[in-house]
């Protein structure tokens, strides 16, 4: 479904993001590539989604190189998948209901009622058909992620990314997160790639792991492997220590030296 | 300062110039490409035209307060300094025409400009801009859904729309102003503030050219708005300073069009 070959990526040619990245994610599953802030794993998920190219290496999505894709093909790739943003990015100008209509009503010419009745089976689906007519302003948190979650899902995707979708959210909102990413994934017979740090919560989800640190894959197995893991970081960051191969302390000089201590 | 220093700072000086220069270029290439491409992607705005109404809404009828009162409060001023001069030279049954015509040429077009640039051109640069910023453009790209086409194009051509419109009802809301003030309040002969009036606006000379300045500067202004809105760093103060840049650049930009069409239009006391 997803092929990652021999990766590099870098918003300048001084500072490279991704490193010899390479993954293979099949059909059906659920992933999870996990690492701390400013690890790469966002910009790994946006080179899959096609937002960025890989400066070396390549990327097949949904059985395509992304770096071969014209406009319109890059967009009839997207149509076929989906993508949960951290936040939701509901349109703020739009019911709940308009929301989830919107990809239907871009990409379809389905009469109206056709598309209320597909409408409220995705809202049902994440529990908020009740909620239809109330403004993404109204909601909270998690009820704006389940309605992002309904719409993402609108066309029946083959491919769902989601970008940090624990991030903020109350335990309850969480279990239902949670539950909806794997019921989702195999109602619809579909893929999904998690891109988290909130390792323990999705450790519960996922079918495979990939562990990311300054740009490579340090890491990868089955949740049960990697609680198992004897990998120093791959410990320190599953039981969240403090100490470890990530220092607490960014790199600065002499504590001393800064303070103007004599003998320092 | 040593000879070696001084053409250290100098060059320093140069680069950050030339690099200025650059940007600046670089920046109205862009936006040029972006004019370019939102008029040929604008398909959807066109066949879903309600997609454009709903914007001629946001732009142009949101706008109507202000522009309507404006409007009557300088025909109103215009009245009262105009019968001051015009009466010195016994002409002050000429006050309908120079209200008319100040307006119709000259302030309703720029004076509306300006009104729609502070009004509907900073908030369609705070609407993209916070789309941006909350990632609701990237999400519509992610759904295969061109936000230039679907987002930016109808709020430019509900824009382009509003303008000469707004323009129209100022220039006539002045006019009224005028009436009020010449006619019910001086006492001025409402037959020759009228008559001399229809006498001397020309449609073509008069009100199309003051037609076309209010066209030219609705594009010149929703085009700013919308690529500001579309160019904004997507962070709260990005956001705030694309909406600045908007007012500020479109109001320069409508005085510096007014001077370059006046010129074209009305030079040497003939029309063009």
């Amino acid at each position: 479904m997803v092929q990652i070959q021999n990766v590099a990526f870098g918003y300048d040619a001084a500072r490279p993001v991704l490193r010899d990245v390479s993954l293979s994610i099949p059909r059906g599953s659920v992933i999870g590539i996990m690492g701390q802030s400013g690890c790469g794993k966002t910009t790994l998920l946006r080179i899959i989604a096609a937002q960025y190219l890989p400066t070396a290496g390549t990327a097949r999505v949904l059985d395509v190189p992304t770096s071969e894709l014209d406009r319109e093909g890059l967009y009839r790739m997207r149509r076929r998948m989906g993508m949960l943003f951290q936040f939701g990015a509901l349109f703020t100008d739009m019911s709940v209901y308009e929301n989830v209509a919107f990809p239907l009503r871009e990409h379809t010419e389905l009469p109206d009622d056709l598309i209320h009745d597909l409408v409220m089976l995705k809202l049902e689906a994440v529990g908020l058909r009740g909620a239809a007519q109330l403004m993404p302003a109204e909601l909270s948190g998690g009820m704006a992620r389940r309605v992002a979650l309904a719409r993402c899902i609108a066309l029946d995707p083959q491919l769902i990314l989601y970008d940090e979708p624990f991030t903020g959210l109350d335990p309850i909102s969480f279990g239902v997160i949670v539950r909806l990413i794997r019921e989702l994934n195999d109602s619809l017979g579909a893929t999904s790639i998690i891109v988290t740090h909130d390792v323990q919560e999705a450790l519960g989800v996922v079918d495979y792991v990939y562990f990311m640190a300054a740009g490579r894959v340090i890491a990868q197995g089955a949740p049960d492997a990697i609680r198992a893991s004897e990998e120093p970081f791959v410990r320190q960051f599953v039981n969240g220590a403090l100490e470890g191969p990530v220092a607490f302390h960014y790199p600065a000089q002499e504590y001393g030296a800064e303070l103007e201590l004599e003998g320092s | 300062m040593s000879l070696a220093q001084i053409r250290e700072h100098a060059r320093g000086r140069l680069e950050r110039l030339g690099n200025a220069v650059t940007s600046q270029v670089w920046r109205w290439g862009f936006a040029s490409r972006f004019l370019f491409y939102m008029v040929v992607h604008s398909g959807t705005a066109l066949r879903r035209f309600r997609l454009t109404v709903a914007e001629i809404y946001f732009a142009g009828v949101l706008s109507l307060i202000i522009i309507l009162v404006s409007g009557l409060f300088v025909g109103m001023v215009l009245a009262l300094q105009g019968y001051e001069t015009l009466q010195r030279f016994g002409a002050s049954e000429s006050l309908g025409v120079l209200v008319a015509l100040s307006l119709v040429r000259e302030l309703g077009p720029v004076v509306a400009g300006l009104l729609f640039a502070s009004r509907a051109g900073s908030a369609i640069t705070a609407e993209i801009g916070l789309m941006k910023a909350t990632e609701q453009i990237s999400a519509m790209e992610m759904m295969a859904v061109d936000p230039i086409a679907r987002v930016v194009a109808p709020r430019f051509w509900g824009g382009v729309l509003s303008m000469p419109l707004l323009a129209a009802l100022f220039s006539a809301m002045g006019i009224f102003g005028g009436y009020l003030v010449g006619v019910q309040l001086i006492g001025v002969d409402p037959g020759a503030f009228w008559s001399q009036m229809q006498a001397a606006v020309d449609l073509r000379n008069d009100i199309m050219n003051g037609v076309i300045k209010s066209v030219v500067f609705g594009v010149a202004v929703t085009w700013i708005a919308v690529f500001e809105g579309y160019d904004a760093v997507p962070t709260a103060e990005g956001v705030s300073r694309a909406t600045t840049r908007t007012v500020v650049t479109s109001s320069l930009a409508i005085l510096a069009l007014d001077f370059v069409l006046t010129a074209l239009m009305f030079t040497g006391g003939k029309s063009a």
